[in-house]
């Protein structure tokens, strides 16, 4: 790849001994993803991971929509890191994109404004009787799995490659926003031309997609979506996003931020709900993955095991791509063995081509 | 007795001044770091707002330069200057009774611009490359097909907070028209964008040309920044940029894209500077001693400037300041000597 640019853009990534602070949207729309993180960095990889019950939400969408004030915010903040102390851990790791900028831009902020440090350790002492003690490092979990890329490949069960063609699969990868694009220097590859999980997919076989839109925002934006006035505004962005990577016919997208993995997911149905258009092959969407879930399948975990029944657009496709065994009825079987139901067929799914004839013959009759 | 002066730099400041103080009876010698001289104007195709070819101006320089045997050092660094001559790399002095500063510039290097894309897509060139694609008699995209839309982007490098370069490069807005030009005329039904932010057509015969560029030419200028390059799935550029009068986003996709690279201060300025015990000017320039009556004069005694060592100037500019360089140099001289003939 020509792109060897990222490699001025380093920062220092703990080997090790990491506390793990959660993300609140991937908890409830990827909660796989965030155990297979845990399972891969504990148990493929023997490090030693600490997920804390007592730690919260960061606040960052109440921050980033106006009804969280910064006084508070730096407080939380602060209370995470006096807990990871008190963990017995120096190396903060974030599995969320706006929690990750949140910890850049507050640790940034007490850097050049000391005052605020100062004013923020008196309410957390006065608040939760707790002491501040700075991360030695800070690092998002994409940064951690990109660290810890070459030993998930020598543990490898399978490639990103076709197995039908021996084709390496098309990826398109996508950063969060405040991945690197606030503090170009807080992410890998810096905020033009990110490596983070172009470097992941390049270990494992893959091909990363370069499309004209590449850089633009997913559309979340926060207001972009929260004030429904404004969800058009969110939609488009997708839809550029969507209609820029088509001509690639890209076998998946990877996403490193919780925002962007959901909306780019989500946003096909709606987008081919709302005119008819399909991005992906076959009249199917275009699956969108979360780098947990590569390295997942990469390192031979059960799809669903890694929550992939969770997303809106079918894996299927793509794990008959990548040759993965799985159990078809297993997919709505609840961690009882109990079926817990599936959602109706609708466009960009497998069994689409029924529902998709429905919708066109509606379209008709309007 | 003869009278040496050592000229750091033999590009056409270098060399303009050498003449200069030749021809008034001192002994000049040139150290050039390249193993030729020339400097940047070498390889240039033509020369705004006249389109003189670059070669018609420098050559002569040149045999001039080779018939009055002046005395050059190619292929040397000088790490030390002091005003009684400098010290090269390899450790040998030069010993003069003067120095001439004629280091000039450093062209911007366009990959630190990374939205653009330099060096990762084919179709995004710099004006440097333009103009050597010209010397070499052909201008063509990649994969050697003719460009039928292209954006020429000024101020990279230049008037830009982000990369530290907040002067304005002063020559790169005649350039651009320049060069909209003579694609235009290689070109003729291809479509020519010029992206800015303000043109600054402050040289003779500069807003004549910039007029016959929209006139006769129908060459565009768009108000507006480029934010960004990305390459299409047939190697086209789809720019971003907002087109600030009409107050509008713009996305257009073009075939080829020019970035206007600026003058940066050189990086051994700092270095030079704080071993010789002169000043740099906030963007890096060395700083002359007095903006009126001192631009050639350093605060040294015996330490002078031609050229764009102290900022960005046009060629004209540059082989006009060789002779007034040459003329403090020989004033001071004099004084210095003043048994000197």
């Amino acid at each position: 790849m020509k792109r060897a640019s990222w490699q001025e853009y380093q920062k220092d990534i703990a080997d090790d001994k990491y506390y793990y602070a959660r993300s609140c949207i991937r908890q409830n729309f990827f909660p796989g993803s965030e155990r297979a993180f845990l399972n891969i960095l504990a148990n493929d990889l023997g490090k030693d991971i600490y997920d804390d019950p007592l730690h919260t939400s960061c606040t960052g969408i109440g921050y980033h929509s106006d009804v969280v004030p910064l006084e508070t915010i730096m407080t939380v903040v602060a209370r995470q890191f006096a807990l990871m102390a008190e963990a017995g851990y120096e190396n903060f790791i974030s599995s969320c994109i706006t929690s990750f900028g949140i910890y850049n831009e507050v640790l940034s902020t007490w850097e050049e404004f000391p005052e605020t440090e100062e004013r923020t350790r008196r309410y957390l002492k006065e608040a939760t009787g707790r002491e501040l003690v700075k991360p030695r490092s800070i690092a998002h979990t994409s940064d951690v799995m990109f660290t810890h890329r070459h030993s998930i490949a020598r543990k490898a069960k399978r490639r990103l490659v076709n197995i039908h063609t021996g084709e390496p699969l098309r990826v398109v990868e996508h950063i969060g926003c405040h991945y690197a694009k606030i503090f170009p220097k807080s992410g890998i590859g810096g905020s033009e031309f990110p490596y983070v999980l172009a470097g992941m997919i390049e270990s494992w076989g893959g091909q990363v997609v370069d499309y004209p839109e590449r850089r633009h925002c997913c559309g979340f934006g926060f207001r972009n979506y929260l004030a429904q006035a404004n969800r058009g505004y969110s939609i488009a962005n997708s839809h550029k996003k969507l209609e820029s990577m088509a001509p690639y016919k890209p076998d998946f997208i990877v996403a490193n931020c919780p925002g962007c993995t959901m909306f780019l997911d989500k946003w096909q149905y709606a987008i081919a709900e709302m005119d008819g258009t399909i991005y992906g092959a076959d009249g199917k969407g275009i699956p969108v993955l979360t780098y947990e879930e590569m390295a997942g399948l990469v390192l031979g975990y059960d799809p669903w095991e890694l929550g992939m029944q969770f997303h809106q657009v079918d894996v299927e496709p793509l794990l008959d791509k990548l040759g993965v065994e799985y159990d078809p009825k297993a997919k709505y079987l609840g961690k009882d063995g109990k079926y817990i139901g599936e959602p109706k067929p609708v466009a960009v799914n497998c069994e689409s081509e029924r529902y998709i004839y429905e919708m066109k013959e509606n379209l008709e009759r309007w | 007795m003869v009278k040496r002066v050592v000229i750091v730099g033999g590009g056409a400041a270098g060399m303009q001044t050498a003449l200069e103080l030749k021809s008034r009876g001192i002994e000049p010698m040139i150290v050039e770091r390249d193993i030729e001289l020339g400097g940047k104007v070498r390889g240039w195709h033509k020369l705004f707002p006249s389109f003189t070819p670059a070669g018609d101006v420098l050559k002569p320089i040149a045999e001039r330069i080779k018939a009055e045997r002046i005395r050059c050092f190619l292929g040397q660094d000088v790490v030390g200057i002091a005003s009684d001559g400098v010290t090269l790399r390899s450790g040998e002095r030069i010993l003069a009774d003067a120095v001439v500063i004629a280091t000039g510039f450093t062209l911007f290097d366009a990959h630190r611009k990374q939205e653009y894309g330099y060096g990762l897509y084919d179709n995004v060139i710099t004006s440097v490359d333009l103009e050597r694609m010209m010397n070499g008699g052909k201008v063509m995209l990649a994969d050697g097909s003719e460009p039928r839309r292209i954006a020429i982007l000024h101020c990279v490098g230049s008037r830009d907070e982000k990369v530290g370069q907040r002067h304005c490069s002063k020559v790169c807005c005649i350039t651009g028209v320049k060069q909209a030009i003579e694609l235009k005329q290689l070109f003729p039904t291809a479509d020519v964008f010029n992206f800015y932010m303000d043109i600054r057509m402050f040289g003779p015969g500069y807003e004549e040309l910039y007029r016959e560029a929209q006139e006769k030419y129908n060459v565009h200028f768009v108000r507006g920044r480029i934010s960004e390059a990305a390459e299409t799935i047939n190697k086209r550029i789809q720019i971003k940029a907002e087109d600030t009068l009409t107050g509008r986003p713009l996305r257009m996709t073009v075939d080829m894209l020019v970035l206007l690279v600026g003058m940066n201060a050189n990086y051994e300025n700092g270095d030079l500077a704080a071993k010789s015990g002169l000043s740099l000017a906030p963007n890096g320039y060395f700083m002359a001693q007095n903006s009126f009556l001192g631009t050639v004069c350093s605060e040294c005694e015996g330490i002078f400037f031609a050229g764009a060592a102290t900022a960005p100037k046009s060629l004209a500019d540059t082989l006009a300041e060789a002779s007034l360089t040459a003329s403090k140099v020989d004033e001071f001289l004099r004084n210095k000597f003043p048994s000197w003939q």
